[in-house]
């Protein structure tokens, strides 16, 4: 067998692993979102650029075009909620990464360990007894009334706080273990160093924590980032279905909407807002380095 | 109508296993059913088998769809199938059932006058009723003592059931039942009386506290919600748990939906199809099917054998007065408006 040939046999495992479960379903998706959308659902092998028109324009009984600010509100209300998902489990997460990365080595592995815990039991149990918890029969209210603290049942389920708690608390282990990744190899004498050069408590946070802990900061708040973007079940239970979400847009029309086309079509640009987010961040990563460098 | 595909595909694996094996030396009476998840009763299979020694076996789907594009691959060898009403007339369109001529069977003048001849099947020449059910909504007359007899409750709530109703999240049922509030027909096409479902629903919407399809007896019964779109043998298990839970049969109509026996045009054993029907149109046969899955039929005389509390409970049983309202497969146009009055609702 040449080198080449073996080269090829390596990495055939890979190519075929990135060929069928990636390449394929989305070749599929792209397809389908050029088609035509079938009556009882599926579709019609035409050519039809209906899906992505849609995005933007409502088409009237005229055929008109008129311009529909509907879907891109929905799409801004998911990217809203994921940002502001984000920003809250980096603010939880680090303080809880540091905590564990300056604790002696075998405490850390124990409580990395607890970290990892919760992904034991399956996520739509876990959400489903924050319902049980969070409504106005709940735990939470029944020993607010019961100690005589309020009168009536604070509203906490199905609002958007509930849709961020859910999505906070499911995500926030995909945070802490990329950050203390970051922390536990830090060099807590170069803050001391700052310390001793009076550098003030945030002062060294934001001059020597923080750039050194980056790549760990980018890599968590992309692994909560991407997920929040398409979560559909904290939404579903948590929110109340009472605003539409990008998640829950697109199942509505592989179902009652019967309109495969434009589900695909949403999906894909849910796909390329993914992608978006990942070259820029990796675009500054990469200036990051190369400002490190000299 | 509403089954679960978790229960469905074991099932299917053991039966095409079961199916291979029976193939080539299939000499007896044989009988495929191809029906919803959990929704045969096995009693009724069993007394059928030990009655008239042929041999049945099922198969399950989760959804009309799956029903339709395996009829339309045309390779599944069913004798039995059991479309809902409004996939009936798409079946007859597309060839795809076989007259039963059911007037000309043994048992059919059991079948209640209310049932016989429906919109979708004209004269009985494809289907019998299997189940049917309704969709509207449950209150519970503790939170609220007025009068239950109108969907304006439901659309324009008293004080009392502000904030603390729960209403479907699926837009064919939820533009369907403030159809029928508005006394507009079903599958509308005009954009003008969509406008007025937008309305409604949107008037209703801050007085609503959930929309979701999912766990909707349980959140009754929790106390949760004191009002709920809800379907009829839900609302009973509700009540089981809240005896003040009341299903609501409006003045201007209610939704509802039929499961039919059908003979596909690919069945090999019509004859045995046939039998199995008329079998099935016994009162004493079909409360067993009854008890089972916890639905109405429509067959006279079946109350007889049916379980007390599901013989006496007003959600299975409505008041002889009370419009049934059947929504057909709606038109593509039809969806497109649903779909925006959805998009709007929700945006």
């Amino acid at each position: 067998m040449t080198p080449h040939r073996a080269t090829l046999l390596g990495i055939a495992p890979t190519l075929l692993i990135i060929g069928v479960l990636m390449v394929v379903p989305m070749v599929i998706m792209a397809a389908y979102s050029l088609m035509e959308a079938n009556s009882f659902g599926g579709v019609l092998p035409h050519f039809s650029a209906e899906a992505y028109i849609k995005l933007l324009f409502d088409r009237d009984l005229d055929d008109s075009l008129a311009f529909d600010p509907s879907y891109m509100i929905i799409l801004w209300r998911s990217l809203r909620i994921a940002g502001l998902a984000t920003a809250i489990t980096l603010c939880v997460g680090f303080p809880v990464a540091y905590f564990i990365a300056t604790r002696p080595p075998e405490q850390r592995t124990l409580l990395i360990f607890l970290i990892t815990i919760p992904f034991w039991t399956n996520l739509l149990i876990r959400t489903y007894s924050w319902v049980l918890i969070l409504r106005d029969t709940g735990m939470i209210n029944t020993v607010l009334q019961g100690s005589g603290l309020t009168d009536q049942p604070l509203k906490l389920l199905y609002t958007e706080g509930a849709i961020l708690f859910g999505l906070v608390y499911t995500y926030a282990p995909f945070m802490v273990l990329p950050l203390y990744t970051s922390l536990e190899k830090l060099d807590f004498r170069l803050v001391e160093a700052a310390r001793d050069l009076y550098c003030g408590p945030w002062g060294a946070l934001r001059h020597v924590v923080l750039p050194l802990v980056m790549p760990g900061l980018v890599a968590g708040s992309i692994l909560v980032f991407v997920p929040c973007l398409g979560a559909f079940v904290a939404p579903d239970l948590l929110g109340g279905g009472k605003e539409l979400m990008i998640s829950t847009l697109i199942q509505l029309q592989f179902t009652s909407s019967r309109n495969w086309p434009f589900g695909a079509a949403l999906a894909l640009v849910l796909l390329a807002l993914v992608m978006l987010t990942l070259t820029v961040s990796a675009a500054r990563q990469a200036r990051a380095a190369a400002e490190g460098g000299h | 109508m509403k089954k679960t595909l978790t229960a469905a595909l074991p099932l299917s694996f053991l039966t095409l296993s079961l199916m291979a094996a029976a193939g080539p030396a299939a000499a007896a009476e044989e009988l495929f059913i191809y029906n919803w998840s959990d929704y045969t009763a096995p009693e009724v299979l069993a007394k059928f088998e030990k009655e008239t020694g042929i041999k049945v076996t099922l198969d399950v789907y989760d959804s009309n769809e799956t029903l339709l594009a395996k009829m339309k691959a045309g390779n599944a060898a069913y004798d039995i199938v059991v479309p809902s009403h409004n996939f009936v007339p798409i079946m007859i369109k597309d060839g795809l059932l076989q007259p039963i001529d059911a007037p000309k069977l043994s048992n059919y003048a059991n079948i209640d006058e209310k049932w016989r001849n429906p919109e979708w099947d004209p004269g009985n020449r494809y289907t019998v009723p299997w189940m049917w059910g309704t969709t509207s909504f449950a209150v519970d007359t503790a939170v609220y003592k007025g009068p239950t007899d109108s969907a304006s409750l439901l659309f324009t709530p008293p004080p009392e059931l502000r904030g603390n109703i729960g209403m479907f999240k699926t837009p064919e049922e939820v533009v369907a039942v403030a159809s029928i509030a508005l006394g507009l027909p079903q599958c509308d096409d005009n954009p003008k009386d969509l406008k007025k479902v937008e309305e409604l629903l949107a008037g209703q919407k801050p007085a609503v506290k959930i929309y979701s399809s999912e766990g909707i007896h349980e959140r009754l019964a929790a106390g949760e919600v004191a009002m709920h779109m809800i379907w009829n043998g839900a609302a009973k298990r509700a009540r089981d748990v809240r005896p003040t839970i009341t299903y609501v049969y409006p003045k201007e109509g209610v939704l509802a939906f039929m499961d039919n026996l059908t003979v596909p045009k690919t069945a090999k054993n019509v004859k045995n199809a046939l039998t199995f029907i008329d079998f099935m149109l016994k009162p004493e046969n079909i409360a067993i099917q009854s008890n089972f899955a916890r639905y109405s039929n429509g067959i006279k005389g079946s109350q007889a054998f049916l379980s007390p509390d599901l013989r006496d409970a007003p959600e299975i049983n409505p008041p002889a007065t009370v419009k049934t309202v059947f929504q057909p497969v709606c038109s593509d146009q039809a969806v497109k408006l649903r779909d925006r009055v959805w998009t709007r609702l929700f945006q």
